[in-house]
């Protein structure tokens, strides 16, 4: 498999160049934007296979991005990237299109995995994601049987039992090998599994799972 | 100017007399508060002062100054030349004596207004005249402000001015606001000549309309501006408001991340403190930004979130090693997570002390019927049956709290393959905050244990 072409949009220069550098020889970086417009922009011109994305942008959030990216151009995947952590802006980025997210903190080894998933189709979930995903599943479930708005496909907003297996583990640091091992299945179900989870993510209608996130807050 | 009332406003209580003090006052040196002014401050400066509510300064000073037929106006102007402003060391009367073309524009603007008045006297005078005479006093003092005041002083002054600019070419007039400006010269004329008029009638009606037609006529043409001034400083004040915030934020940057931020480069050689210092950072950082907690709060460890946030703090900041905690749900804390809580800890810090792993996974979930909590490590992991007798400390601590109470703990280890201890409580039946009911139920709980394998073993290391 050739290495995978990537565009960098981060609003910081330092850390792109760091990536750049640390990323360098495993994957091969195409083009680097610090804003919502120009990487809009440099998307569209480089059709690269992976982005790398900061949830923050200073001409609005990354989601901005991958909506406008994903009208035109849906075969462009998009692997989000934050310091923060603040978890509505880690699922609006994931709902707008996003196939993973994990934290700056990542290593260098493990980032490369992740964009080589992420190209090849596969989502990946860092531990804190798994962590917010289980904690959404589990707010947006009813809490009464009159707060129901079903979805067009009520499947969408529950986590099958092992799904919630799965998370749990990625959120306990586990890696798709050691999950599999673990749960004595294929790396490849696991991967179905997290693709699975991503989709209901992104498609459940539910709306106590859009506003989840908000009301975490206040909680 | 045309607008004495708001000029009239602050000056009496500076004239009242000296025993007239509240409790409140500062009883320091009287200053002009140009934070909370309308004019320039002169009424909040006295109101600090004194000890009183600006509101009643302000109201005060109004009907002092109908009374005294306008001389409030050049004893407010004078105050604000004479009183410093909050914060600044010198009076604006001090700059404005080396001014010598600020007080040639004083002396040649007081001068114009007093030939007007004359001309106004010798033609037809009463109340107006008489009312307008202190205003040279006035429009003296208003240049040599203009010229000398601060920043602030002469942004006020601009505000005041404006209706003036409109006549002129500073603002285009629209076709509403010269609309407005003829109803309102023409009310102003019919209303004064009624008045005039009145000196020669002997109906009381007439003088009292001629009043209210004057007044329509002011407040027509000068309501909207008033408005304007008022919106004006209140967005100023708001202006304010954020810059003290950035200034809060600057302090908190500079107390913590630039002091980490220099530790780590004094440490660069020692990577293991270089990393707790940065950890330590992130966390503090993080709870700060988007959980709104302040750091230097003493923890109190009321819910199970808490008490996972704080078992990272204490291994992090003791041992010097990542913990990477995810929490999901939460609850109040009652005994039994309490005991939960500590038996999780003791784990934690056992993986930090023994497993020589670079990071510690801290699970905790929060369900309808039980809170569970998953540490584990990729460190070197033990024989459980080779823990000597006298080295299972841990495994009675952390499985006795549990078991105590009615909850499960779980190690899985073997040599070379990491350890990982799960314990899980039952809930009382305590309201959950967040993540409330509806989990469908689980086919394994916490995904490890009871799964068949040989490992699985219930035992300890220290």
């Amino acid at each position: 498999m050739s290495a995978p072409r990537v565009v960098l949009v981060d609003d910081h220069g330092l850390f792109r160049s760091g990536v750049r550098a640390e990323l360098g020889r495993q994957v091969e970086v195409v083009g680097e934007a610090d804003d919502v417009q120009p990487a809009i922009d440099l998307i569209g011109e480089l059709l690269p296979d992976v982005v790398l994305l900061d949830v923050h942008l200073p001409g609005g959030g990354g989601q901005a991005v991958v909506q406008a990216v994903k009208a035109s151009h849906p075969e462009v995947r998009f692997l989000a990237l934050s310091a923060s952590d603040a978890p509505e802006d880690v699922i609006a980025v994931i709902r707008a299109g996003a196939r993973g997210y994990v934290t700056k903190t990542i290593s260098t080894a493990e980032l490369a995995d992740a964009v080589r998933r992420v190209a090849a189709g596969d989502a990946v979930f860092s531990h804190r994601l798994a962590g917010f995903v289980l904690d959404a599943f589990a707010a947006a479930a009813p809490q009464t049987p009159n707060d129901v708005k079903p979805s067009f496909d009520p499947e969408l907003d529950q986590l099958t039992g092992r799904e919630r297996e799965v998370l749990r583990l990625i959120a306990q640091g586990y890696t798709y090998k050691e999950i599999a091992k673990e749960l004595f299945i294929s790396v490849k179900t696991v991967e179905s599994h997290v693709s699975s989870v991503l989709r209901k993510l992104q498609l459940s209608t539910r709306h106590q799972l859009t506003r989840w996130a908000a009301e975490r807050r206040l909680a | 100017m045309d607008n004495p009332a708001r000029w009239h406003r602050d000056q009496f209580p500076h004239r009242g007399p000296s025993w007239l003090r509240h409790r409140n006052g500062h009883g320091g040196p009287l200053r002009r508060d140009p934070a909370d002014r309308l004019g320039g401050g002169v009424a909040a400066g006295i109101a600090a002062w004194r000890g009183f509510s600006p509101t009643t300064v302000r109201i005060v000073f109004v009907l002092a100054t109908l009374v005294s037929a306008g001389w409030g106006l050049p004893l407010y102007v004078l105050a604000w030349l004479f009183i410093p402003a909050i914060g600044a060391d010198a009076n604006i009367f001090s700059k404005a004596r080396t001014d010598a073309g600020g007080i040639r524009l004083a002396v040649g603007l007081a001068s114009l207004l007093i030939f007007v008045l004359l001309v106004a006297g010798a033609l037809n005078g009463g109340w107006f005249i008489s009312w307008a005479w202190p205003q040279v006093f006035s429009i003296a003092g208003l240049a040599l402000i203009w010229r000398n005041g601060s920043e602030e002083d002469q942004g006020t002054l601009r505000h005041l001015l404006e209706p003036l600019g409109v006549a002129t070419d500073d603002v285009k007039p629209n076709r509403r606001s010269a609309l407005r400006l003829v109803i309102a010269g023409a009310l102003m004329a019919g209303g004064l000549g009624w008045l005039f008029s009145a000196h020669a009638s002997l109906a009381l009606l007439r003088p009292l309309g001629g009043v209210l037609l004057v007044i329509a006529a002011i407040v027509l043409a000068l309501g909207p501006w008033w408005l304007r001034i008022a919106r004006d400083l209140a967005l100023e004040r708001q202006a304010k408001a954020r810059a003290e915030e950035r200034v809060d934020i600057a302090s908190r940057v500079h107390d913590s991340v630039l002091q980490t931020l220099a530790l780590i480069q004094r440490r660069a050689d020692d990577p293991q403190k270089v990393i707790q210092l940065a950890r330590m950072q992130e966390r503090e950082l993080r709870s700060w930004l988007f959980e709104g907690r302040d750091p230097d709060e003493a923890g109190e460890e009321l819910t199970v979130a808490a008490g996972v946030r704080k078992i990272q703090e204490d291994v992090e900041s003791r041992y010097g090693v990542p913990v990477e905690a995810v929490t999901v749900g939460d609850c109040d804390l009652d005994d039994n997570l309490t005991a939960l809580l500590a038996a999780a800890g003791e784990a934690t810090v056992n993986a930090a002390k023994w497993s020589g792993a670079g990071v510690i996974s801290l699970f905790a979930e929060v369900e309808a019927g039980e809170v569970s909590i998953v540490v584990r490590d990729r460190g070197k992991g033990f024989d459980p049956e080779a823990v000597p007798e006298d080295r299972k400390g841990l495994a009675e601590s952390v499985h006795g709290r549990m078991t105590r109470r009615g909850g499960t703990a779980v190690v899985t280890t073997a040599p070379g393959e990491g350890t990982k201890v799960t314990l899980k409580m039952p809930r009382s039946s305590l309201p959950q905050r967040g993540g409330l009911g509806g989990s469908p139920p689980r086919d394994d709980p916490g995904g490890s244990g009871g799964m068949g394998s040989p490992r699985n073993k219930r035992a300890g290391r220290t």
